[in-house]
């Protein structure tokens, strides 16, 4: 293809060898750089930061739709927007917000840190990482072709039946296929992550060793593991439905509604622990750096994250209490609604423990933390509430559990995805965020959020239901309406300073690997880190790594800075040498780390290696799989037969190709070299 | 600080305010009836609890913020690990608080599912944007309001004609979602006379906003003679009368293939008329009736209710036909 640059600044043997063969559609190779660079890609760090960019702009996207919202509903019987088309940017905003936004981004963050964090230099498989970026914008883009295309999806986010099945039009299509092809990435993406934590850790990274976002989002992704076939079978049913006539969900042939319930809710509680487990992962990054004292009880955090995950798949049907399911069932739900708030709870104790007699410095990503831990209290609360069953046939669907939800993923889920943000964007950015406009855009959210959704509970307590597109005068709503209202337009303003922020801030400076004093490995890295991260696999002696290895404790545990850093990049191939200090927690396991790393690199460190690091070489694959899938679904919906086997062929044909393509390029060279650690990816690498 | 506290202190008002508004008549902690009492009972000591957590959480989480701040010459902190003491309290505290909100839970929802002693039975079906009550056991059909006595328990039995709706008056008892293909029950009673509304609360298409309920509670002696009214015949228009003109444009406008007038028509799409002009409210509840509205909405049914099944074959009605379609359902008594 035209865009080949001919040299990757970093490699030791730069020249492209002559001989490599010349192809119409010719590998991409490391040699490949600008945009074709990004669109072949298969570095997990460039496919974390378009995860991310991707999702921002979904979120801002997502939050025009809110203001519209907003606007419609700042006043009684305001004709601004049409039913329908409220309607349709009412379903869109919880789509985009749930899917194409907090999802990706915790996706996103995942895909950049856990390789780094665990000290490996690249996922398990990384062509099948980049398909999880490509489909996850297929699907996001297919679905917004839909505005041009005769309408959005209308049936509201949780598509209940029979109203999905009945709706005109191909709206409800286009949100069905949208959701199965993200379901692809989202699939695709849980099953690398899992198999990169498992299997690719450096040595010594014990399960117990590793940073608790790591363990949080690798319950995430378990609970996605479980979850997307659900709604992807339900999603079937409602398209076979739709476009065959089946009647899996039609009343009249004996169906019964609830049946679609049941299903979408088995996948749509435990993805709400899917939005909030790595927020609170980045949380449980966050506080313990700046509060210069370690993760209060880790393994209770731990437990406790395990635990929600276990937990959340019993409590669907709490969406359900209205429905009618008797109450020997809505008794039992109701029990494990309020139960779940245990483990919850924990964590908030912790987190507040965490804080307790530290050193607290409060730059913005500890302010969107505590914040995190605030605002997630509340919406913790008014959860607790809702398992008081004969309440909640009051609360349930009106604007309390609006308030609810939204304390819980804005409150919670973005408010700690913005602590990530200020926090690692130096590692991704190579320099800080501007400090004083990362205050404004704190202390703007924070008002604004509350603003925005406190007078939410006041709303549907005083019986203002969700999903209206107006109400009218003389409920007693118009004050609050008012006020959510221009919240709203706070936030906006916030996000704007957020906007300027990255903006002014776009330029790399010299921050050094670990500019906030920080605790673990990806601090150890320069900022932004090369494409292969580590120059040699670290060897992991205790959780809280990098910080061990620039202090210690003194008699009374306090932490004192070492005069000589211990465990640089030398001791993963010099003889182990455990750090001189009293052993610091978790730092006993040692011994562990070779059974846990079937062809790790536990063993053969001794020898200097004389190979360079390889990295898996671009490949346009994963790309064009992608693409196949809106051409595919097109053909679908639109019952063109023709598109859609053209969808379909092409997807396979480009699998076919895939799977005959190596991992790495045969003119391909090598990033850096010598890798002195013996660590080779292209050897641990697959997909 | 202050702000934080008015923070906390707003928070905290939250339910106060609400319980407080004045002229909000769907609130849901104003309750007029038993049932919709028994469940602000019990949950007005939960939100107490709740309350206490929050302001000890926040209250934690400030004081640490503030207590703990770096400070020129704050040392370098302990590095505490964890305490198995207090992680075991606060795990097994916040147990124990639940399971004190659990029992009495668990018990009202039995004795709410239990059903009601000589009630009013009413089956309650809902349709793309209304409300249709039968009471069979009085050969009573109506629409848009449901008219009980007080101090007698309704027994609805929910059926749905098309979509998932949810009937709900707040003041009264919880929702109830009406699921076609299932027959859900609920019941209720209201304390005194008087009207109380609500609306539908599942999303169900375009106008799920404009379908809105309304329950009215009479006297016993008044819900008789409202009863006995409905049974009678409606009264029939006189001929050479404005009505009888308005009975014609009835008949050649075709509404009478989605209306039932008992004696001239026999749709049922839409509601049944018969007794129309008894009703305070129409199409949905989102109207007073009277002839104001009246007119808006025949000149133009779709745009004051997007979505609504009420087309009206040839193009709209002329300002004549209106009026005499007025003068004719306000007969229909």
């Amino acid at each position: 293809m035209a865009i080949v640059t001919p040299q990757r600044p970093e490699a030791l043997a730069p020249e492209r060898p002559l001989n490599a063969p010349v192809r119409f559609l010719r590998r991409p190779t490391g040699y490949t750089k600008g945009v074709w660079g990004w669109m072949t890609t298969v570095d997990h760090k460039k496919i974390g930061i378009m995860y991310s960019a991707t999702a921002f702009i979904f979120f801002l996207i997502g939050g025009l739709e809110a203001l519209l919202l907003r606007i419609q509903l700042g006043a009684p019987d305001q004709t601004f927007l049409r039913a329908d088309t409220y309607n349709q940017i009412f379903t869109m905003h919880g789509t985009t917000m749930i899917f194409l936004v907090i999802m990706p981004l915790s996706a996103g963050l995942a895909n950049y840190l856990l390789p780094i964090m665990i000290g490996a230099r690249d996922v398990a498989f990384p062509r099948i990482n980049a398909l999880g970026y490509w489909v996850f914008l297929a699907g996001g883009l297919f679905m917004y072709s839909s505005f041009f295309l005769g309408g959005a999806p209308n049936g509201g986010w949780f598509g209940y039946v029979p109203l999905t099945r009945n709706l005109p039009g191909h709206n409800i299509d286009y949100w069905i296929f949208g959701l199965q092809i993200l379901g692809i990435a989202s699939l695709s993406g849980a099953v690398n992550l899992i198999v990169t934590v498992i299997n690719m850790r450096a040595p010594g990274m014990s399960l117990m060793r590793m940073p608790i976002f790591v363990w949080m989002s690798l319950v995430a992704q378990f609970l996605l593991l479980f979850a997307i076939p659900v709604i992807t079978v339900a999603l079937f049913l409602l398209s076979f439905d739709r476009l065959f006539s089946t009647n899996f969900f039609n009343v009249a042939a004996g169906s019964d509604p609830l049946l679609w319930q049941h299903l979408f809710w088995m996948f749509g509680h435990p993805e709400v622990y899917i939005l909030i487990l790595p927020a609170m992962g980045i949380v449980s990054e966050v506080l313990p750096v700046f509060s210069r004292k370690p993760l209060f009880g880790y393994q209770v955090m731990v437990f406790s994250g395990i635990a929600i995950g276990f937990m959340g798949w019993g409590v669907w049907a709490h969406h359900m209490f209205a429905t009618g399911l008797g109450p020997v069932a809505v008794s039992a739900f109701s029990a494990s609604t309020m139960f779940i708030a245990v483990p919850t709870g924990v964590k908030i104790f912790n987190w507040i423990s965490t804080m307790w007699k530290g050193k607290l410095t409060f730059p913005t990503p500890m302010l969107f933390a505590i914040g995190f831990v605030a605002m997630f209290t509340i919406g913790g609360l008014s959860g607790v509430t809702h398992g008081v069953v004969p309440a909640d046939t009051q609360q349930t669907d009106t604007y309390y559990i609006v308030a609810h939800f939204h304390y819980v993923l804005f409150g919670g889920s973005m408010f700690g995805l913005f602590a990530g943000a200020y926090y690692w964007y130096p590692k991704f950015a190579g320099r800080l965020l501007d400090e004083r406009l990362g205050k404004i855009h704190f202390w703007l959210m924070f008002v604004g959020f509350n603003m925005t959704f406190g007078p939410f509970h006041i709303l549907g307590l005083q019986g203002m239901p969700r999903r209206v597109y107006t109400y009218p005068e003389g409920r007693g709503w118009d004050v609050w309406n008012l006020v959510s209202t221009i919240g709203s337009f706070v936030i906006a303003l916030s996000i704007l300073t957020f906007i300027v922020n990255m903006w002014k801030c776009r330029k790399p400076q010299e921050v050094g690997d670990d500019p906030w004093d920080a605790r673990t490995l990806e601090w150890t890295i320069p900022s932004p880190p090369p494409e292969y991260n580590f120059k040699e696999i670290p060897l992991v002696t205790s959780r809280d790594e990098l910080w061990h290895r620039k202090y210690t404790e003194d008699e009374h545990g306090r932490s004192v800075k070492r005069a000589v850093p211990v465990g640089q990049p030398k001791m993963a191939h010099s003889e182990v040498e455990p750090s001189p200090a009293e052993p610091h927690e978790g730092s006993d396991v040692v011994g562990e780390q070779t059974g846990e790393h079937g062809e790790g690199p536990g063993e053969g460190h001794s020898e200097e290696h004389e190979e360079h690091i390889h990295m898996p070489s671009p490949s346009y694959w994963p790309l064009l799989t992608a693409v196949g899938m809106p051409i595919l679904s097109y053909g679908m919906i639109y019952k063109t037969w023709a598109v859609a086997i053209l969808g379909g062929v092409w997807i396979f044909g480009s699998l076919y190709a895939w799977a005959l393509e190596p991992a790495t390029a045969p003119e391909d060279t090598p990033v850096h070299g010598p890798d002195t650690s013996g660590e080779d990816l292209e050897s641990v690498t697959a997909g | 600080m202050r702000r934080n506290r008015r923070l906390a202190f707003s928070a905290s008002l939250f339910l106060f305010l609400a319980a407080c508004a004045e002229n909000a008549p769907q609130d849901t902690l104003e309750p007029q009836g038993p049932v919709a009492r028994q469940i602000d009972q019990l949950i007005n000591p939960v939100f107490i609890v709740a309350g206490l957590v929050f302001v000890l959480v926040e209250g934690l989480v400030l004081v640490a913020a503030f207590k703990f701040r770096a400070k020129p010459d704050s040392p370098e902190p302990e590095q505490i690990h964890g305490n198995t003491r207090l992680e075991v309290g606060w795990t097994l505290i916040p147990a124990l608080i639940l399971l004190a909100v659990a029992v009495p839970t668990i018990a009202v929802i039995f004795d709410l599912a239990e059903k009601p002693e000589n009630p009013v039975n009413v089956t309650v079906i809902g349709h793309q944007f209304w409300w249709e009550y039968r009471y069979d056991d009085l050969g009573v059909v109506t629409a848009n309001e449901l008219r009980m006595p007080v101090g007698r328990p309704v027994l609805l039995t929910l059926n749905s004609d098309d979509v998932i709706h949810s009937f709900w008056i707040p003041a009264l008892a919880g929702k109830t979602d009406v699921v076609p293909g299932r027959s859900n029950t609920m019941s209720f009673s209201a304390d005194t006379p008087g009207e109380y509304i609500g609306q539908c609360t599942e999303f169900c298409g375009d106008s799920h906003a404009n379908m809105r309920a309304k329950a009215i509670a009479m006297t016993p002696q008044d819900f008789d003679a409202w009863v006995a009214g409905q049974r009678a015949a409606s009264v029939k228009a006189v001929g050479g009368t404005p009505a009888e003109e308005g009975a014609l444009a009835f008949a050649q406008k075709g509404c009478g293939t989605c209306h039932t007038v008992e004696g001239v028509s026999e749709g049922i799409i839409g509601p049944n008329l018969t007794h129309f002009a008894t009703r305070t409210t129409f199409a949905g509840s989102i109207f007073d009736n009277n002839d104001a509205n009246l007119r808006k909405w025949l000149r133009d049914p779709q745009g004051e209710k997007p979505g609504n099944k009420m087309i009206i074959p040839g193009a709209p009605l002329t300002p004549d036909e209106i009026t005499k379609l007025i003068v004719y359902l306000n007969t229909l008594r």
